[in-house]
């Protein structure tokens, strides 16, 4: 079976002026039709650059390398003509902050119509009619009054409520939410979330959905891909990849996170910080935080390794993890 | 049971222009606000964007004065501020805020950064400050070598501790940290949230804690006050309160968090609709139009913080009345 979107050695190398940085070291990933996939990981790890890399929305100073293939068409290397057709029609983005995502000087109202023209050629009552019927969609209350309202008079989850019906106006086959909720407080970040799921399985859309919260990500995906310092490191069912983690990263991350019940332990924080792009060490980028490091890891970047079918990960030490791991750290 | 902070009926109201024609309006940030920490422990201020958390920090910083009620510190009023006597209080009681790097000095090393404190209240030779500046860069776990570094070459988890380093090099006796964990990655956080812990089983500081994030209150916390809408609505110690939460609100904030395993038969709770604008608080309960279980007496009458059985406070009519009535919410 084909994928809808399939992603392999994608790279990113930014031109500094000085030298080229690689911030992606080839990241194989695919997405199938109405599938939600998580991205985790820390800042800088290349989450979101992954996917502005898919879209071509790095701009000049970005070399971008390997393919992306979206249903069988390829991206990376594709003239803007292409680009443009599958830029918020077929692939549509929202992004943590919808109100500097929003325009602050048109109405809502115009905003989506713009997408609507844009993508389906939607003018006039057929895009007004569309535009309420997106609105309500996503759950705006009294729809009609708001399409004159300028961003700032909606509220943050009301703005994120707009972007997403945005995004929907192209009926796009992957919406790639990238921090949608980081910004909103936590009972509006269960609202949107529910809607996101609700659009999903009604419109058999796919996600790919970009977190630092592995709670988010837990709840919301069926599959979880794990990054750090530009590569995927770890990925798996969702239910696999939290109940029995391989890689020590995704079990650190496991570790450093606070529990909400169960009796209140020590934190088993990872030590050090994440390497910046320009001075990573040599072999497993994660081997001078690893508990489990020995010298073969800093010869060479470990290779993904099928652990079981649909769970790989990459490095030379996998291990369970299980209470034994928690007790160990907390010791 | 002796303490520290002591807030009574704090509140504070703000003067607005609302709407088409900037009709006088008067936004209640606080509201009636009263609290206590002992010495050496952490009480957290939890709750959404709006809710006052921030506003109270600055009430018992005497950063603003408040409308109405007190704030007692070390047994004393808190003295009216920029006095000398006010500045003399403030060496006891420091700030850490979100964001190290606006709250740092970008053009001072680390340890000028750290010292500073000293140099401005002219306490000790040149030499000792600096002797003192690096046994709490250590005791922070920075290592000696960073003391040359300017901020914008650390790391985001490194300037916290710069940060705090800094609060505590007065030996204060109360540290106000507004969100001191949130822009910080989740590997990250852990360290600092450790450090949290260990500086205060080491200098002795009591912690004033202000978070939305309500497990890394749990974490640091042994008193947790929710707020909504400039209220205290809930508080208690943090394991009964999420594992049993009393208040609706308070029920509908812990099932909303979103987790890696989920207890098993813990419902989540949506809420409908935005917290509403505290220009225009609702009558009676705040709380009762997003309110899952509201009764009629919830519209009309402001339920007052009481006593649970269990010793927790909470303000809801429904947790005070009858028992049956909250099984079957």
């Amino acid at each position: 079976m084909g994928a809808l979107v399939a992603l392999s050695g994608l790279t990113v190398d930014f031109d500094t002026g000085k030298r080229m940085v690689r911030a992606l070291h080839g990241v194989d990933l695919s997405v199938a039709r109405g599938e939600a996939v998580g991205l985790v990981g820390e800042s800088g790890s290349g989450k979101s650059v992954t996917w502005l890399a898919v879209l071509g929305l790095l701009g000049g100073r970005a070399r971008i390398g390997g393919s992306v293939l979206l249903d069988g068409t390829e991206l990376v290397g594709a003239p803007v003509r292409v680009l443009e057709a599958v830029r918020g029609k077929r692939i549509a983005m929202i992004f943590q902050d919808p109100a500097s995502s929003l325009n602050p000087v048109h109405r809502i109202g115009r905003q989506i119509g713009e997408a609507l023209a844009l993508h389906r050629g939607l003018t006039g009552a057929a895009a007004r009619a569309e535009t309420l019927r997106l609105l309500d969609r996503v759950g705006i209350p009294a729809a009609a009054r708001r399409l004159d309202d300028y961003p700032h008079q909606l509220s943050g989850g009301q703005n994120q409520r707009v972007m997403i019906a945005m995004a929907l106006a192209g009926e796009p086959d992957l919406l790639i939410a990238d921090e949608p909720t980081t910004a909103l407080d936590a009972t509006i970040q269960a609202q949107i979330l529910a809607l996101l799921g609700e659009l999903r399985r009604d419109g058999n859309m796919a996600m790919v959905l970009i977190s630092h919260d592995l709670g988010v990500v837990a709840e919301n995906c069926d599959r979880v891909a794990v990054m750090y310092a530009g590569r995927i490191v770890e990925e798996a069912s969702a239910e696999r990849l939290f109940g029995a983690p391989q890689h020590p990263y995704t079990q650190g991350l496991l570790d450093a996170l606070p529990d909400l019940d169960g009796p209140r332990r020590r934190l088993a924080a990872i030590p050090g910080t994440v390497p910046e792009p320009t001075r990573l060490p040599p072999g497993c980028a994660f081997a001078p935080r690893c508990p489990r490091a020995e010298a073969a890891c800093a010869a060479a970047v470990p290779a993904f390794r099928m652990l079981t079918p649909g769970h790989r990960a990459a490095c030379l030490k996998p291990a369970p993890y299980g209470a034994t791991v928690r007790e160990r750290a907390v010791a | 049971m002796s303490t520290l902070l002591s807030a009574r009926d704090l509140a504070r109201h703000y003067a607005v222009r609302a709407g088409l024609f900037g009709r006088r309006a008067n936004l209640r940030a606080v509201d009636g606000v009263s609290f206590d920490v002992p010495p050496a422990r952490t009480l957290a201020l939890v709750g959404e964007s709006g809710c006052g958390k921030t506003t109270t920090a600055k009430l018992v910083l005497g950063l603003i004065p408040p409308t109405a009620g007190t704030v007692t510190f070390e047994g004393k009023a808190l003295p009216a501020p920029n006095t000398a006597a006010w500045r003399e209080a403030r060496q006891r009681m420091q700030m850490v805020y979100q964001d190290p790097l606006g709250a740092l000095d970008r053009r001072l090393s680390v340890l000028r950064q750290v010292a500073e404190p000293l140099d401005i209240h002219q306490i000790g030779t040149k030499a000792e400050r600096r002797e003192r500046a690096l046994a709490l860069l250590d005791a922070v776990g920075l290592q000696p070598h960073l003391a040359g570094r300017y901020p914008h070459e650390l790391s985001g988890g490194q300037r916290q501790r710069v940060v705090l380093a800094r609060a505590l090099i007065l030996e204060p006796a109360l540290i106000v940290a507004d969100e001191p964990v949130s822009a910080l990655d989740v590997s990250i956080q852990a360290q600092v949230l450790n450090l949290f812990e260990d500086l205060q089983a080491r200098f002795g500081v009591a912690f004033l804690f202000i978070s939305h994030d309500l497990k890394v209150v749990r974490q640091v916390a042994h008193q947790v006050a929710v707020m909504y809408l400039g209220r205290i609505v809930e508080q208690g110690a943090p394991e009964a309160l999420f594992r049993e939460p009393a208040h609706p609100y308070t029920r509908a904030l812990v099932s909303a968090i979103p987790v890696v395993r989920r207890r098993a038969g813990r419902e989540r709770i949506v809420l409908e609709g935005d917290p509403p604008n505290p220009i225009a608080v609702p009558s009676g309960c705040a709380f009762h139009p997003r309110c899952p279980v509201a009764v009629a007496a919830c519209r009309s009458e402001t339920p007052a913080l009481k006593t649970l059985p269990d010793g927790r406070l909470v303000a809801c009519h429904l947790a005070h009345g009858d028992a049956a009535m909250r099984k079957a919410a």
